[in-house]
């Protein structure tokens, strides 16, 4: 079990009203799941996210990550699991300005000891050529699409071997073809590089990529389902290119 | 963080607001290099007057008449006339610390060679005098004791007499000149001396036995002062205390009585002097400080700036793993980079600006590694202090409330 939470709540005090962003949610997932979050525009999506990746934390309840309580750690062992254990994609890529793709690929490796500047350099190579972006290390995030800047994201969110990855919307600035590339590499990470992934959409036609599906609305679970018709991004994509091709012989 | 990232952190920072991070460091670089300028300024103007003093015979003690309540009237010191004769008789004999004494009667007048005039100082001294001075000759002899028995009418000439009174460069050892309508031959030409601390020109003087200006010109039994010399540095003061007790004996005062003469050292009028280049100095120095400080606030405002723009930024380290003294090093190190390179660029202003006036003002500068050591620790110091609390505030920041910064 990676993630074990139980009875979470959590609150924003907006002046005299409370705003119950999370109402009493509770949910694991293993090891090696490709979890897809859902729910309408303020359901609550990012914040469990955001207590997920264990940069805000819970009104009330409990939060297991890899078996260790949350709560009891100090504000620099979090930033230790920030750093080596989890990985975080946002939908605005979040990409240093000015600074080259591969520069940013290696900043979380500036804040890990171990690694040497060659190894970091090294690393960072290698990470940016799985999300296929080799060609473009040393271009900045202005001279790169969307597509590209997310997968540059995407290598920063992998370069120090997460044990899970956490999007919110990663594909919510994606034109469709664009959003199965992005699809296709996550299903990747998951079946071939075995990382848990929890995904956080509002889009029906991405919660499709994953086997599991834990819907929100109002801060309440209102659905935890499997999917039992996985769609393969990697054939959604050639289906995609052939009727290009049907279209423009 | 390794430092060396921190570091390369910062500098990425700053080459990316080139224009911005320059402006900042003006200020550093004014101050600093006015530290450096002003001390050097300070310093140099300290020594000259040092080697000037010192120059003038490092031992040597002048002893002059004081003016004395006689019979209520207090006398200007000019006229006073209380060292005579016997008080070097009564040195000479008692005083062991002494080396060498002279008297010392002047008196001005025109010295006349052909046509040519000029309006000089005639000192009559003995023929210590020179050596008392640490004054060598050019050309030429020192007259001698039996030249100061007789009175001669022999002289030793400074290099402005010289140059005045031949001026077409003829040797002037041998020539006899008139001073006051005495002919006096020129035995001796003395080297050149230079201005002293006050400004004066040392080489406008001719020297002659005390005797002949007192025979000759002043009909006066009396001396302006008493030159002598310590037998070395350290006997100075001693030199002192013994010339003060053979005086009073001398001139026969009763306890309680004030001294009718003063006795004046080289280190106290050393002392007098840089003390007040001292106060020069610190005042400079505060100035220019004042500046440093001012620079600082300049980047301290700077640094505000900058970790509110780069808050999104801050937010987004922080969610791939830096922790707050991370993100703290980060700003304080950019700091005290941008108060450390404008310290080097002030220093070498500094340098510059000193070489400047030296070299157009013809003022006396004297850089000194002190100053360079201090003003350079006074800019990390400037880093450190007024780069701690934007640093601060950028590591307190919520990693997500710093990412949804817009
Ligand atoms: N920092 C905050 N302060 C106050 N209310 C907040 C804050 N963050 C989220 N909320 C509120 O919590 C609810 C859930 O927000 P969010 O998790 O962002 O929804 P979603 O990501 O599903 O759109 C919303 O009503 C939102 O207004
Ligand atoms: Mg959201």
């Amino acid at each position: 079990m990676i993630v074990d939470i139980r009875n979470l709540r959590r609150e924003f005090r907006m002046g005299e009203e409370m705003v119950r962003a999370l109402n009493d949610i509770s949910f694991t997932i293993t090891a090696g799941e490709f979890v897809t979050i859902m729910g309408s525009s303020g359901s609550g999506k990012t914040t469990l996210l955001n207590i997920m990746d264990c940069l805000d934390r819970p009104t009330s309840g409990e939060y297991f990550l890899d078996g260790v309580d949350v709560s009891q750690l100090s504000k620099n062992e979090l930033a230790g699991y920030h750093n080596r254990k989890l990985g975080f994609i946002f939908q605005a890529y979040n990409l240093l300005a000015r600074t080259s793709a591969l520069e940013n690929v290696e900043l979380p490796l500036m804040y890990n000891k171990k690694f040497s500047p060659r190894q970091r350099r090294d690393k960072a190579m290698e990470t940016l050529k799985n999300v296929r972006l080799a060609d473009r290390m040393h271009h900045m995030p202005s001279q790169l699409s969307g597509g590209q800047q997310q997968r540059v994201a995407i290598a920063r969110a992998l370069v120090n071997d997460p044990v899970m990855v956490l999007a919110d919307e990663a594909t919510g600035n994606l034109d469709s073809r664009t959003s199965y590339e992005i699809m296709m590499l996550i299903q990747e990470l998951n079946e071939m590089h075995g990382k848990t992934i929890v995904f956080v959409t509002h889009e029906p036609d991405i919660a499709l990529f994953s086997k599991r599906t834990i819907t929100l609305r109002d801060g309440k679970i209102i659905k935890d389902a499997n999917n039992n018709h996985v769609r393969n991004a990697k054939e959604v994509l050639a289906n995609l290119a052939s009727l290009t091709e049907i279209q423009n012989p | 963080m390794k430092i060396v990232n921190l570091l390369r952190i910062a500098l990425r920072a700053i080459r990316r607001n080139k224009m911005r991070s320059f402006l900042t460091m003006l200020g550093i670089i004014i101050g600093v290099g006015a530290v450096i300028a002003m001390i050097a300024i300070g310093q140099g103007s300290k020594q000259s007057i040092q080697s000037q003093i010192t120059a003038m015979g490092s031992n040597m003690i002048t002893i002059r008449p004081n003016s004395n309540i006689q019979g209520g009237a207090r006398m200007d010191a000019g006229n006073v006339q209380t060292l005579s004769e016997p008080d070097v008789t009564a040195l000479r004999n008692n005083a062991a610390s002494i080396s060498a004494l002279s008297p010392l009667v002047s008196a001005r007048g025109q010295a006349i060679n052909g046509p040519d005039n000029w309006t000089s100082s005639l000192q009559g001294v003995s023929s210590d005098y020179l050596s008392i001075r640490s004054w060598p000759l050019k050309e030429g002899v020192v007259f001698t004791d039996q030249d100061v028995k007789a009175a001669t009418k022999v002289c030793l000439v400074g290099q402005t007499v010289a140059s005045n009174l031949f001026p077409n460069g003829d040797d002037p050892v041998g020539k006899t000149i008139r001073f006051k309508n005495i002919p006096f031959r020129i035995i001796g030409l003395l080297d050149k001396k230079g201005e002293n601390a006050f400004g004066q020109d040392q080489d406008d003087i001719i020297l002659t036995p005390f005797t002949t200006v007192q025979k000759r010109i002043s009909a006066t039994i009396y001396y302006q002062a008493i030159f002598a010399s310590a037998i070395n540095d350290q006997s100075t003061s001693n030199a002192v205390d013994e010339i003060q007790q053979i005086l009073r004996t001398s001139h026969r005062l009763q306890k309680g009585m004030d001294d009718d003469f003063t006795v004046r050292t080289q280190a106290e009028l050393i002392s007098t002097f840089t003390s007040t280049s001292q106060i020069l100095t610190v005042l400079l120095a505060v100035i220019a400080g004042i500046s440093l400080v001012v620079g600082g606030i300049g980047i301290m405002n700077i640094m505000y700036v900058s970790v509110t723009e780069r808050t999104k930024e801050i937010g987004l380290r922080m969610s791939v793993g830096a922790r707050g003294v991370d993100i703290l090093m980060q700003f304080l190190i950019e700091a005290i980079v941008i108060s450390i390179t404008g310290g080097l660029i002030g220093v070498v202003l500094g340098i510059a600006a000193t070489r400047g006036v030296s070299l157009f003002l013809h003022w006396p500068t004297l850089i000194t590694q002190s100053s360079v050591v201090l003003s350079f620790m006074v800019c990390f110091i400037t880093g450190v202090f007024f780069g701690y609390y934007p640093a601060l505030k950028a590591s307190r920041l919520d990693p997500i409330e710093a990412l949804h910064y817009e």
